[in-house]
């Protein structure tokens, strides 16, 4: 079983069951200075392991970059 | 005797002793962003919110070339043109910083880069509400920045000119009336091109000024970068000193008595 999220606007599958630390994993993303949102709502860093992720949710993960 | 320090600038939980603060896009490299933070003696920087992208992975991310000890980090909500975006970016901000500082941007066209004024008070009160300490970055309407000032904004941050511009201060008159008005932090920010623009919103009584593309711009950006510095040091003792009366015709500085030739009435 695997599910298609849509992250940071791209569709990416995902086995069953994954949650957003092994979601960063799969996409190489070392999950220091990023911050995630699903659906438009932030989840802070303590919940990555509570929140249940379905087929369609967007993901955004954002991180800083330079700017004025 | 000497002339006594400066106070330092106080924003929130901010207390600052250069009153330079600096963006740090555009530059070439890392390495060039942090020669020019080392030459402006600032101690603010700004940084933005963006995807990371997932396709291409390699490089070190902004904030391994940044000290936190030396310098302090103020995240952005720039490019975002709604008020639900702004607080989106800010609340994320939040949790990549742990900082509840935010300089406010709600942008009204792309085209202007110029702030909503409406969608700025709008996401001030729920960013306050929530915790935070708003930096708004706003038009040079005086009555607006005292509207932010009432809405809890923690600094007020007047535009001089639109983003990237190099235009400088277009209404000088409003940045100084707005100071007239408001008590709290008045930082002008944006559209400020060389070192006589930094020196002229410091002169009319800005609390600091933020410049971004004015160094990263730059033929030499390091060099521009201190000229930075000293033009704020300058413009910020020019105010306190209190500039003389100007004045149409000539005043003489040296005396008009005892010219050589002289008629002498007895």
């Amino acid at each position: 079983m695997s599910l298609t999220l849509l992250v940071n606007g791209k569709p990416q599958e995902v086995p069953a069951g994954t949650q957003l630390p092994g979601l960063l994993e799969t996409m190489g993303v070392t999950g220091t200075q990023v911050a995630l949102e699903v659906n438009d709502e932030l989840v802070p860093r303590a919940k990555w392991t509570e929140r249940e992720l379905s087929a369609g949710d967007r993901i955004e993960v954002v991180t800083l970059v330079g700017g004025g | 005797m000497g002339v006594p320090l400066d106070k330092p600038l106080k924003i929130g939980s901010l207390q600052l002793t250069s009153r330079l603060l600096m963006g740090s896009g555009r530059y070439a490299s890392h390495e060039e962003m942090i020669a020019c933070l080392d030459a402006s003696g600032s101690e603010l920087i700004t940084v933005a919110v963006r995807r990371v992208n997932l396709d291409q992975r390699a490089g070190t991310s902004l904030l391994d070339h940044i000290d936190r000890k030396r310098f302090q980090i103020l995240p952005n909500t720039a490019g975002c043109y709604t008020v639900a975006d702004a607080l989106r970016t800010a609340r994320l901000a939040r949790e990549l910083l742990d900082t509840p500082l935010i300089k406010l941007e709600v942008i009204g066209d792309p085209r202007t880069l110029l702030p909503d004024p409406l969608g700025t008070v709008e996401a001030t009160k729920i960013l306050v509400a929530e915790g935070f300490h708003v930096m708004a970055y706003c038009s040079d309407d005086p009555r607006l920045v005292a509207t932010l000032a009432d809405a809890g904004a923690a600094a007020v941050m007047p535009a001089g000119s639109p983003i990237g511009s190099g235009r400088g201060v277009s209404n000088p008159g409003n940045i100084e009336i707005a100071r007239s008005l408001v008590d709290l932090p008045l930082i002008v920010d944006a559209g400020l091109g060389t070192a006589s623009d930094v020196a002229q919103a410091m002169e009319l009584g800005a609390d600091g000024v933020l410049l971004n593309s004015a160094v990263a711009g730059a033929e030499d950006p390091e060099r521009m970068a201190r000229a930075m510095k000293f033009a704020c040091c300058a413009g910020r003792d020019a105010y306190l000193a209190g500039r003389m009366p100007s004045r149409l015709h000539a005043q003489a500085s040296s005396p008009e008595a005892g010219l050589l030739g002289e008629a002498l009435s007895s």
